[in-house]
């Protein structure tokens, strides 16, 4: 079963890389953008299957994005391999550090506590004048191992480079979902207690989930930074951190394929509506968001899953 | 001495802006156990209906200033009471029982279509609304201007702190929403009736949001995206005193305040960061907040 879903997966990321030249521009760049959230929005399903939402995801989606442009900035490196993986690196480890505080943490006050770190990385950012408050500062055109490409070729190298490391991502989460640790994410969901009496520290599953959440986050930063070709303290304003929890119900936490479908489709439909109804973008996006809560609460992904088992029991 | 002065003044107006924010959210939050983003609307929605109701009185007309922030208070809050009604009836009550992070995120898909039905219904462009706060007029204590719009709000803010923890004490309706608070399905055992407690807290809760947006209209410029920054503030300020715990947003209302205004004298780079590096610190001490007693686990 692991086997098939796995072999679909890279069918498909396999597609997407193959197609990517014969689709125009603008929906490749849409693309990129759309996959480097997609990692946070993963991140953010590792942490909500042990029941936890984070409200400040936003803050290791800014660390990673700000340590990108910064090392660009500072140093002329442009590698785009190294850059991006450095802020993944970066963005686990704030999460490692934090981690130690915020795994004590359950419901709500994880939200709030998650919320008011990332505030603090805004208020930071907001007022440090060298880093052009809050306007940010744009990136440099990121190099991929002394190949310099521009405009199409640069779009098409940039999202080549984020399926690439969403693919790893979503092999590397898949099988962490399959190791006993991950496996125990809904038990800690469902009663920690007993989790603790069977031996496992609790605290520490939480940790190394938000350890993951946090490199995830880094990286999608990273490579969001890179494809928008600017950073701003907005990365770490709270409605970012919201509008990632957003795709991430919408997906629901039953697989690791709904982060990347669930996040394109958030885009897509964010373009859309930005250019034929800008004034009720906030309003499709309640709406969309409560009719799921109400009515399909494991998310959209639950309904093919739904469906696959009707399949296979037929009545 | 002139700065701790100012700085206590003007953390003492922020922390009275801030108490009358913070006092609707917390008191949803301990009765019904609902952290309501959707206050940060009721914020919006006061603040405009309030820059209308200004600009109706006070337009042409040469009435009296304080029969303005009169009606422009009561205008605010007939929104809250029906914007309350509305969400309270039409949506809430589905999801009563559900995981309380579940309920956040509905609260939040309600915000983000109120924020959208600002703009339907008043534009993009902004209201002023700075007459009542003109009309006040303010006072001189030698280098110090004291502006009397804020010594009403402090006033206000002090009454209602007052007057909210003498109605949970000693009125009727204030015991029934103690026991409630204490646990609720008892509560409902012994014959009281929760629906009816909830649909009343929760429209007062949206009536003091409202209201909070009303008397700052005149101090702010009443735009877009104002309840986007209210309500992570109010969050703050409720987390640090503990949710659901009045005293705890009164306490956590003075502490940003005074940190804000001193982190304004001293060292404005800081001003944002003050306010959530005290909220983080409270967390990490007290992870419930300063007025809330940690809760035993269950099995």
């Amino acid at each position: 079963m692991a086997n098939r879903s796995q072999i679909i997966g890279g069918l498909a990321f396999a597609a997407a890389a193959v197609a990517a030249p014969f689709l125009p521009d603008w929906v490749v760049s849409l693309a990129t953008i759309a996959f480097a959230n997609a990692l946070v929005v993963l991140g953010l399903i590792v942490l909500w299957r042990a029941g936890l939402v984070s409200f400040g995801q936003a803050l290791y989606y800014c660390l990673g994005g700000y340590v990108v442009a910064l090392i660009a900035r500072w140093t002329g490196f442009t590698d785009a391999f190294v850059l991006v993986l450095l802020g993944g690196i970066v963005g686990g480890i704030v999460a490692f550090i934090l981690g130690f505080l915020i795994a004590r943490y359950r419901e709500i006050f994880f939200a709030m506590l998650s919320l008011a770190l990332s505030m603090i990385l805004y208020g930071v950012l907001v007022k440090t004048e060298s880093l052009g408050s809050t306007d940010g500062f744009s990136v440099l055109t990121p190099t991929f191992i002394g190949y310099a490409p521009h405009r199409d070729a640069l779009n098409l190298a940039l999202y080549w480079l984020t399926l690439g490391i969403c693919a790893f991502s979503a092999l590397g989460v898949g099988a962490y979902f399959r190791t006993i640790a991950g496996a125990l994410a809904a038990p800690v969901r469902d009663n920690e207690i007993r989790v603790e009496f069977l031996g496992v520290s609790v605290s520490h599953v939480i940790h190394v989930k938000v350890v993951i959440a946090g490199i995830l986050g880094g990286l999608g930063g990273g490579l969001a930074a890179l494809a928008i070709g600017h950073v701003d303290p907005n990365m770490a304003y709270w409605t970012t951190s919201g509008s990632f929890m957003f795709v991430a119900i919408l997906a629901g936490a039953g697989s690791v394929a709904a982060a990347f479908v669930g996040s394109l489709l958030f885009e897509g439909v964010r373009s859309f509506a930005a250019d034929t109804m800008p004034q009720f973008w906030q309003m499709i996006l309640g709406t969309a968001l409560l009719v799921t809560i109400l009515f399909v609460p494991e998310g959209l992904g639950s309904l093919l899953l739904r469906l696959r088992r009707r399949k296979a029991r037929p009545s | 001495m002139l700065t701790a002065l100012s700085i206590l003044t003007d953390g003492l107006a922020y922390a009275a802006y801030l108490f009358i924010i913070a006092i609707g959210l917390t008191l949803i939050f301990g009765v019904m156990k609902i952290l309501n983003v959707a206050h940060g609307s009721f914020y919006a929605f006061g603040a405009y209906g309030a820059a209308t109701a200004v600009g109706i009185y006070f337009n042409g007309h040469d009435w009296n200033a304080a029969g303005g922030f009169l009606f422009m208070v009561i205008a605010g809050m007939a929104i809250g009471l029906v914007l309350g009604l509305v969400l309270e009836r039409g949506i809430l009550r589905w999801v009563y029982g559900k995981d309380e992070v579940i309920v956040v995120l509905v609260t939040y898909a309600v915000f983000l279509i109120l924020e959208d039905l600002v703009v339907l219904i008043w534009g993009a462009q902004s209201y002023p609304a700075y007459q009542p706060l003109v009309a006040a007029g303010s006072i001189d204590l030698g280098d110090l201007v004291l502006s009397n719009y804020d010594i009403v709000l402090v006033v206000l803010a002090a009454l209602l702190a007052v007057g909210s923890s003498w109605a949970l004490r000693f009125t009727r309706y204030g015991r029934l929403l103690t026991t409630v608070i204490f646990d609720r399905e008892i509560a409902a055992a012994f014959g009281i009736n929760v629906t009816v407690v909830y649909t009343v807290t929760f429209l007062i809760g949206a009536m003091l949001g409202a209201l909070s947006g009303a008397v700052m209209a005149p101090k702010i410029s009443v735009t877009l995206g104002i309840g986007v920054e209210v309500i992570v503030l109010a969050f703050a300020v409720v987390a640090i005193g503990g949710m659901g715990s009045i005293e705890g947003a009164l306490v956590g209302a003075l502490i940003v305040g005074i940190c804000r205004a001193a982190a304004v004298h001293l060292v404005p780079q800081i001003e944002l960061f003050v306010i959530y590096g005290v909220m983080a610190a409270v967390l990490i001490v007290r992870p419930y907040g300063l007025f809330v007693r940690a809760q035993p686990r269950k099995i």
